[in-house]
């Protein structure tokens, strides 16, 4: 009876963790494939973090353009975190988190901003908030990452 | 209505400042949606409603800027920034402030 009941309580536990740990390595490994991969497509819009742009002619259209991802820890990352928080030292898993979430809103962002027929994105701001929920009472639970700009779009010259 | 987190608009002229406009929405998270965000807590990943919930919001914000702008008389709002905080247990406030102007 007591051996069913450790063991009961050892899968409540480590069933979590172990299914974290899987579908988590997973879809990160698929989500840095994705992100990579379209970091790397040619002709792509470019972004720049200074606050005004060069002056041109024709003066281009400009137009605010955002991009933005909500993204969840999941169970192993929460684990190691807490354990983390006895010894203290850096946090690899949510490095890589947040990585992923700042990279992905920025894509986004270049996506509206090719989608308007944007050359270029200025004065390119990062904002990052964490979402109250049931999680983040345990500390991080989702994160949202936030990309806006000003896409210039260029105008034919006259 | 222009809205540009530049301080400028190239091309053109900034005729008159009218001060800071502002917008904000405070959304509460969906029942349901908060179930599956529980779930997406062990498995880890992106929470795609949340996305759009925070997307929809922010957009209704802006155009809740632009309203404040037009009724003062402004064509453009400029050097646009936005916020975001958490106000109470699952619900989110998403502020979009700028500064309105004329242009020319």
């Amino acid at each position: 009876m007591d051996a069913l009941v450790i063991g009961m309580v050892l899968l409540f536990s480590a069933g979590p963790i172990a299914i974290g740990l899987v579908s988590g390595r997973i879809l990160e490994r698929r989500h840095y494939a994705s992100i990579i991969a379209r970091e790397r497509q040619r002709g792509q819009v470019l972004i720049f973090s200074q606050r005004l742009p060069p002056p041109t002619l024709p003066a281009p259209e400009t137009r605010l353009v955002t991009g933005s991802m909500v993204v969840s820890i999941d169970y192993f990352k929460r684990f190691v975190a807490g354990l983390r928080s006895l010894i203290g030292g850096r946090l690899n898993t949510h490095e890589s988190l947040l990585d992923r979430a700042r990279r992905e809103a920025l894509l986004r962002m270049r996506e509206q901003a090719a989608a308007l027929g944007a050359t270029q994105v200025f004065n390119v701001k990062l904002e990052t908030a964490a979402i109250a929920g049931r999680a983040a009472q345990q500390g991080v639970g989702s994160i949202e990452v936030l990309a806006y700009g000003t896409a210039l779009i260029p105008t034919d010259p006259r | 209505m222009l809205v540009s987190n530049l301080e400028i608009v190239p091309g053109r002229k900034v005729k008159e400042h009218l001060g800071l406009v502002q917008g904000s929405t405070v959304r509460a998270k969906h029942v349901g949606r908060d179930i599956a965000a529980s779930f997406k807590n062990v498995f880890g990943g992106e929470l795609k409603g949340y996305t759009e919930l925070l997307n929809d919001s922010r957009e209704e914000a802006i155009k809740r800027m632009e309203e404040q702008a037009e009724a003062i008389g402004a064509n453009a709002v400029l050097n646009v920034r936005f916020s975001t905080s958490s106000v109470a247990q699952g619900a989110a406030e998403l502020f979009v402030y700028g500064t309105a102007v004329i242009l020319e």
